[in-house]
């Protein structure tokens, strides 16, 4: 076992006892990404000169012996969506070449201030619209369980970067399960907390009202610790919730006492595969047995959410992605451009991927005179029902339990020409985003070599519970293996 | 004529918060060029707008001024178009529930009456950038330049409801781009220098028959540069239309441009080819909700308007309307009288003095009233010395000039430079002796019944002692003379 693979808590403990040094951590992650990423390309840029250099400088605060936040000399990842000043950042498009953004997302400056080491940017399906990783101007990021398949999206690469030891810790964004999909692909944990919880600042919008950026750990301590630091409130966002900030890692317990799970009948229907929907079953039943109570709960517009997702992200997308007009940054086209609307024509046309370039157009038609009412409106009237689903569940209910994904990881090409069975992976994830609750994705097993996940929900602002809930399966779940 | 013409207006005004509506860049003018600028008015990926609150204040200052009802929810909102001044693909602005609706503004109509203009809404919205091009247009340009020092700067822009009150006339037309102008500059929150952009405005006018109920399709003048161009422009479309209508053709709903060497207006695009700005709500921003003692704050802090301050002049100081009217024109002039008064002895001739004297001085210098030192307590006594007759006119205005010049008070400058008035009868006497024996054929002509004729002697008597004489007192001397010859 190399330093790569231990938690960040131990990790934090080993630097702290002035065991091992962060500049070991650096390195033990920068060889093993020399050995495994140009197999699996998790990432697009690698910043290690920066991560050994902010190694140094945890290295020396420990040897004055000053006060560390528990991120110092952590490795963390980030998607490459979010914008880090003096570093390319792409969102895995063309359209972003050259850009080197002239400032700091609110979320990387939290880790940067915690003394995080950021080793690079990672892969990801083009402006985070995708669900396989597929879709990267920069080529598809490789499941880590088998580089034949796809790891998810569109956070693949920082999942990926974690499975694989590439990373301790990464961040990514979650628009209809950017995070929690890939977490389960790859056998890691990955939480989205409530929209609000972490400023969009710096976060490249693909659709406004959905994104949220969560974080990546190999268990659920890990995952809490990156979003202490990142979950903050923010000036700069107006949508950012005015709260203090959380410990979510100081106050873990497993604890299970009175807990009630809410099991929705609608997300155990036809679609899913029997042998996921098995092995969650089995993850419940657990919690069950250790002092959980299951009820069952209704979410009866659940079949609607998968549309009225890509109404909103793709009318709010469409607006969002205009910017990207090769006037002041970023790729230009430059061949047979004989005046203004060649030039936005052509430069869009070959920058942005045909999944973007598909998600605008539909966007645009969304929100056009004439289809407004029947589309756009009509989506947020809908949003509103399943947001009063959620609320009604959670008057009975702690948290709610569903799958994450109803297929195991696919392979590589499998889905690229049926957008539509592609779009259907975010199913059980999407819901979260439109009533903007935190949920917690985390593994329950194995099918052949490939991980399931499980999601938790949580009410608004109450991150503790489903963390409280996913850390005490972890520990039942390890101790019956 | 046969015609009614109906004229409404979409004015633009930039305010003059000290900050960008979403951003903390300074709002300038004139600074070199993208020297204020931040990733959230360039457009730059990640970027995020927060409401600068002064703005919405502003916005709803001019709401309550023009007598709006003030929106208690509002929601700002995306309107899409590409041009490369617009640096998001998107203008932040308001389309359902702006901050202010259903206002009115009274002008004076052609009929002579108070006319209230109705105003349909009013909302806040951020400026695109400036484009410098090469050539005429981006179009006939080898390359245009961006500057972003504008983007982002807030705009209110204030809409005419056309059914309730539109102006009826070009005049009409002129009379309410003043009075909105007059009023955005007495509440304080723009300047409204058209030629800096400050005060933009689009036009639109239609014509129907006389009497008929049902309107003919507009036609809009977009971008117009002065008030000048805006009335030429309406005398045009005037003319046009109601040649094509007397032709018994149809009027196109479109878009006209104005060109200001020709003086005609030219199609720019027909209602068909009006872009679709696929509006929703901005997801980035809140829904804004403004607390009752945030607008009653404003109700009660908002400053005079022009019409307060022209009843107060016209009542309370019994000045005529139309001096009131010249008075009240700029606020800080209105000020001025207003300070004036309470230490003036006549109103009415402080009025004229302000706008015969003060006014033309400041206009003929290029001067304003808040960048001379004069104090208004002194410019009082002055117009009190001129009406006790202890300063000829003609020494007043020379005092007035000095006055304008060192903030000096009258009896300061009239000791200092030896113009206090000769109030000594042995003196004064001197030159009445003078004068009398200079023109013996005046004193005769007195005497024979024609009073008037003292005035002859009176101006020689100015005229020698460079206009220092008490004048009533000269007139007395005169008077008791021709009695004893
Ligand atoms: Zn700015």
């Amino acid at each position: 076992m190399e330093l790569c693979d231990h938690s960040a808590a131990e990790l934090g403990r080993k630097l702290r006892s002035k065991e091992i040094s962060a500049k070991e951590i650096a390195g033990s992650v920068l060889k093993r990404i020399e050995e495994k990423d140009k197999q699996y390309n998790a990432f697009i840029t690698l910043t290690d000169e920066l991560a050994l250099k902010q190694a140094e400088e945890v290295d020396k605060k420990i040897s004055q012996n000053e006060n560390l936040s528990p991120l110092a000399g952590i490795p963390v990842a980030i998607k490459d969506n979010i914008c880090t000043k003096g570093i390319a950042t792409t969102c895995g498009s063309k359209i972003l070449e050259g850009y080197i953004p002239p400032y700091s997302s609110t979320a990387v400056q939290n880790l940067i201030d915690d003394g995080a080491l950021i080793i690079g940017k990672t892969n990801l399906d083009q402006f985070g619209m995708g669900s396989s990783t597929e879709n990267s101007h920069f080529g598809p990021t490789k499941n880590p369980h088998n580089p034949e398949y796809v790891p998810g999206g569109s956070s693949g690469g920082s999942a990926t970067a974690v499975a694989l030891g590439e990373s301790v810790l990464a961040i990514g964004t979650d628009t209809g399960g950017s995070v929690r999909m890939p977490a389960a692909f790859c056998g890691v944990v990955g939480m989205k907390p409530t929209y609000g919880r972490i400023s969009r600042y710096g976060v490249v919008a693909y659709a406004s009202s959905l994104d949220q950026v969560g974080g990546f750990g190999r268990n659920v301590g890990d995952t809490a610790l990156v979003l202490d630091s990142i979950c903050s409130y923010d000036k700069n966002d107006s949508t950012s919730a005015n709260l203090p900030k959380p410990n979510f890692y100081p106050s873990l317990k497993p604890d299970l006492k009175n807990l009630k799970i809410g099991l929705p009948k609608e997300y155990f229907v036809e679609g899913i595969d029997t042998r996921i929907k098995e092995k969650i079953l089995a993850a419940v039943k657990l919690l069950e047995e250790n002092g959980a109570e299951v009820h069952e709960v209704f979410l009866p517009h659940t079949k609607y959410a998968i549309s009225t997702y890509y109404l909103i992200a793709t009318a709010e997308a469409s607006s969002n992605l205009a910017r990207f007009d090769g006037v002041r940054f970023g790729y230009r086209a430059k061949e047979d451009v004989t005046d203004l609307t060649t030039m936005y024509e052509k430069t869009r046309s070959e920058g942005f991927g045909k999944e973007v370039i598909r998600r605008i157009m539909l966007g645009s038609y969304v929100l056009s005179a004439g289809y407004y009412d029947a589309y756009y409106l009509k989506a947020q009237k809908v949003r509103a029902l399943i947001q009063h689903d959620l609320e009604s569940a959670f008057e009975k209910v702690d948290c709610i339990i569903t799958p994450v994904t109803p297929t195991l990881p696919f392979k590589i090409g499998e889905k690229n020409e049926d957008p539509l069975q592609m779009y259907l992976e975010d199913i059980f994830t999407v819901s979260l985003n439109l009533a903007g609750l935190p949920g917690i994705s985390l593994n329950c097993g194995y099918v052949n070599e490939f991980p399931v996940g499980f999601q938790i929900i949580g009410k608004a602002f109450d991150e503790t519970t489903i963390l409280n809930t996913a850390y005490a399966y972890e520990q039942l779940h390890s101790n019956n293996k | 004529m046969d015609y009614d013409v109906i004229i409404g207006f979409e004015i633009h005004a930039e305010l003059k918060t000290a900050t960008k509506l979403f951003c903390d860049c300074e709002v300038t003018y004139g600074a070199p060029q993208n020297t204020h600028i931040c990733p959230l008015c360039t457009g730059q990926p990640g970027s995020l707008p927060v409401l600068n609150k002064k703005a919405v204040e502003f916005c709803v200052r001019a709401g309550l001024a023009m007598n709006c009802s003030i929106n208690k929810y509002s929601l700002f909102a995306r309107k899409n178009y590409f041009y490369p001044d617009l640096p998001k693909g998107y203008q932040i602005s308001q389309y359902e529930l702006p901050l202010c609706e259903n206002g009115y503004i009274i002008i004076n109509g052609d009929d002579g009456e108070a006319y209230p203009v109705g105003i349909k809404r009013i909302h806040l919205e951020e400026d695109a950038g400036k484009l410098v091009h090469s050539s005429q247009s981006i179009s006939s340009s080898e390359y245009s330049l961006a500057d972003y020092n504008r983007s982002g700067i807030p705009l209110i822009e204030i809409v005419t409801d056309h059914t309730t009150n539109p102006m009826r006339s070009v005049k009409e037309a002129r009379n309410y781009l003043e009075k909105i102008r007059q009023i955005l500059r007495y509440i304080e929150v723009s300047d409204c220098t058209i030629e800096k952009g400050q005060f933009r405005c689009d036009v639109n006018i239609s014509l129907k028959k006389k009497g008929s109920p049902s309107y003919g399709n507009r036609a809009e003048i977009k971008n117009m540069t002065s008030f000048k161009f805006i009335s030429e422009a309406l005398e045009y479309e005037i003319k046009r239309q109601s040649k094509l209508l007397k032709e018994g053709k149809k009027i196109e709903q479109e878009t006209r441009l104005y060109n200001e060497e020709k003086k005609i207006t030219l199609p720019m695009r027909s209602k068909e080819d009006a872009p679709d700005y696929r509006y929703f709500p901005d997801p980035d921003l809140i829904e804004l909700e403004l607390e009752k003692e945030f607008i009653n704050e404003i109700r009660k802090t908002n400053p005079v308007l022009p019409d307060e301050l022209l009843n107060l002049i016209t009542e309370k100081y019994k000045v005529s309307q139309e001096d009131a009217y010249l008075l009240t024109r700029n606020k800080a002039v209105a000020n001025f009288f207003t300070e004036c008064a309470p230490h003036s002895d006549d109103n009415k001739k402080l009025a004229r003095w302000i706008i015969n004297n003060l006014l033309k001085h400041l206009e003929e210098n290029s001067l304003t009233i808040e960048s001379v030192k004069i104090k208004p307590k002194d410019f009082a006594s002055l117009i009190n010395l001129i009406v006790k007759g202890e300063v000829t006119d003609r020494v007043g205005k020379t005092v007035l000039e000095e006055m304008i010049a060192s903030g000096k008070s009258p009896e300061v400058i009239i000791d200092a430079k030896g113009l206090k008035p000769i109030e000594d009868t042995k003196e004064l006497n001197k030159f009445v002796d003078d004068a009398f024996s200079a023109h013996p054929e005046v004193v005769e002509q007195i005497q024979s019944g024609e009073t008037k004729a003292i005035n002859v002697l009176i101006g020689q008597v100015m005229r020698s002692s460079k206009g220092k004489a008490n004048a009533n007192k000269l007139r007395e001397l005169i008077l008791e003379r021709i009695e004893k010859e």
